[in-house]
């Protein structure tokens, strides 16, 4: 497995201004995610865990500190570029899933490639990815809000995978689904990470955490 | 391509079809309102030109109010006896200078006007006396009964003078008031309907021979105006600039009036109108586009988690921004012609019922307020619809994928 640094963190801090004053999320957080890795992010509610995903995935800037992905600190790049990585290398899976609700199943897969390649995906990437996670046509041509939670996190799993990005995040991917459901997401996880595709997964529960490879325990802002 | 942004507007449309329909609507409102205003005004004012372009051969000519010293002179002790006035006046030298060089261009004429009081029977009133030579009378009026007059105490009278006092041939009028002295005047002639005209509004006024008017009034060769009938229209500015030249060399003597610049004064008015019209009408999108910013507010607020994964999955902030603006466009551009549809129907009726023909409806100064109209609509639209499109491309994803 190729050893090269993908994220990399330094001093990361992030402090959001409430009327009750500053709450420092993540405290002076540096740490280093290597390319190939599965890495599991655990902790109590308000432990700044998904603050520590979004920073990851340049959703959000620190208030402080560095963030290097791939060797390129994203302080120096402006909105269009974290857009643009947003785009190309990072592969989002949310717990609540996410999809665009006036877009059938197939739509939303194919959503990131139409931003990326201004074309209609005429590969047939989207089907086979679809394919790939159990969705056949019929339930493609279906909108989300009527496909059951599971077929969404199916749906959002392929969405993610599109645009062959390096890094997948993960933010409570089985949160909402059931248990048999929930394993054969993270069997699709465990599968990418296989073929090379660097995970980074929020979860508190331990038994998803499993799954990955190495784990990192955050409380009060802090890696523990 | 396939646009997939343009998509999401379409579908958000269609999703939200009654609030679509309503904002809409309210384009489909302002854009009828102000393309009928503005075809109204063009039609009126095409088919006023029209008709004033029938009187436009005529030039005239009065004393310029700096031309001192005629007024009162000899002879003048009773002229302006009805009203009091100093009016200024053309000498018989002065209108001689006009006629040479005005000559050339057609039929130089000259005119005694005064406002007086007239009695018919018990009844009161006033009028316009004029005194003309008898050829001027034959070329100028037409008599729809009765001749011209012969002698010197007989009168032509204009229709509405006739309808107005219920005078007939030899019916008997006292021109002047009691104090002044009376002068009766028979009636030998009515006249054909002139309408409004620069040189002699005889509706409603008497007209007889100069003999009767300066028997009256006095100030021979002291003429109210002197017109020059035009045998080429197209002579009018020369004309003038020729009797300018001439008789205001050293002082201002004479004014020169073509019926160009009156042309150009309705012109203006009618224009000024119109706007004044469309304005009101304009009120009618500021209606709408205060509708299309709200439901394209309504249309952001909705859609924030929405807008929140399209940033989250890669979507440029330019990209969102185009979204809510394809929307505003649609429905402008929707409204827009449903509306110059139905301007088509409502223009017409309205200019039917306002300028009462439609011969101009489909000239190109007319129908041209239909596009405008389109195009105001569609802008205003697409101004709405920038504020709510600029927020919601200015969403902070995380907030915005935390919205429910």
């Amino acid at each position: 497995m190729d050893e090269k640094p993908l994220i990399e963190l330094s001093e990361v801090t992030k402090v959001y201004s409430l009327p009750s004053g500053d709450v420092t999320a993540l405290d002076r957080v540096s740490l280093t995610i290597m390319e190939g890795e599965f890495v599991a992010i655990m902790g109590p509610s308000g432990s700044g865990k998904s603050t520590l995903l979004n920073q990851m995935g340049c959703l959000d800037r620190p208030t402080s500190g560095d963030l290097y992905i791939h060797g390129r600190n994203t302080r120096e790049m402006n909105d269009r570029e974290l857009t643009d990585l947003r785009l190309n290398t990072i592969g989002y899976i949310f717990q609540k899933f996410n999809l665009i609700p006036l877009l059938t199943a197939y739509e939303n897969v194919e959503y990131p490639y139409l931003m990326k390649h201004r074309k209609p995906d005429d590969t047939g990437q989207v089907d086979s990815l679809l394919g790939m996670v159990g969705i056949d046509r019929a339930l493609a041509a279906h909108k989300p809000p009527e496909l059951s939670g599971g077929q969404q996190q199916r749906v959002a799993v392929a969405r993610a995978l599109i645009n062959d990005p390096m890094l997948l995040l993960c933010d409570e991917p089985t949160g909402n689904l059931d248990s048999v459901t929930g394993h054969q997401i993270m069997d699709m996880l465990t599968d990418l990470n296989k073929k090379g595709r660097t995970i980074l997964m929020v979860t508190h529960d331990a038994e998803v955490a499993k799954f990955a490879r190495r784990t990192i325990v955050m409380r009060d802002g802090r890696m523990t | 391509m396939k646009d997939v942004i343009l998509q999401l507007s379409l579908r958000s449309i269609r999703i939200h079809f009654l609030r679509s329909v309503l904002a809409a609507l309210g384009i489909v409102i302002g854009v009828v309102a102000i393309s009928s205003m503005g075809m109204m005004g063009a039609n009126m004012t095409l088919s006023v030109t029209e008709e004033l372009s029938d009187m436009a051969n005529i030039v005239v000519i009065t004393a310029s109010s700096g031309n001192g010293g005629f007024s009162g002179g000899p002879g003048g002790s009773m002229r302006g006896g009805g009203s009091g006035d100093e009016e200024e006046k053309i000498s018989e030298d002065e209108f001689k200078d006009i006629q040479k060089v005005a000559e050339k261009y057609g039929l130089v004429y000259v005119i005694y006007s005064e406002s007086d009081t007239i009695e018919v029977g018990d009844r009161e009133g006033r009028s316009t006396i004029y005194g003309l030579e008898d050829e001027v009378m034959h070329e100028l009026f037409t008599v729809t009964n009765g001749t011209y007059p012969k002698s010197t105490n007989s009168v032509m009278i204009g229709p509405t003078l006739a309808d107005r006092y219920d005078l007939k041939i030899g019916s008997k009028i006292d021109i002047g008031d009691e104090e002044e002295g009376t002068t009766t005047v028979r009636v030998v002639g009515i006249l054909d309907e002139r309408g409004m005209s620069m040189d002699i509004n005889s509706d409603s006024a008497i007209i007889g021979s100069q003999k009767l008017f300066t028997g009256i009034y006095g100030g021979e060769g002291e003429y109210d105006q002197v017109n020059l009938i035009l045998n080429d229209v197209n002579d009018s500015a020369k004309a003038k600039t020729e009797i300018l030249e001439r008789m205001n060399k050293k002082e201002d003597t004479v004014n020169v009036q073509d019926s160009s610049r009156m042309l150009e004064s309705i012109t203006s008015t009618l224009s000024t109108m119109t706007t004044f019209v469309m304005a009101i009408a304009g009120i009618s999108l500021l209606v709408a586009a205060t509708s299309i910013f709200n439901v394209m507010m309504m249309s952001v607020t909705e859609r924030v988690r929405e807008i929140g994964i399209m940033r989250s999955i890669g979507t440029q902030k330019s990209e969102v921004m185009k979204m809510f603006i394809y929307e505003a466009v649609i429905l402008g551009v929707i409204g827009a012609i449903i509306g110059a549809i139905l301007s088509l129907a409502i223009g017409w009726i309205v200019v039917l019922a306002m300028v009462g023909s439609t011969d101009y409806f489909f000239s190109p100064g007319s129908i041209v307020y239909i596009p405008s109209a389109m195009l105001v609509g569609i802008v205003i639209c697409v101004v709405s619809g920038v504020y709510p499109a600029w927020r919601a491309s200015n969403l902070d994803p995380i907030e915005a994928l935390r919205a429910e």
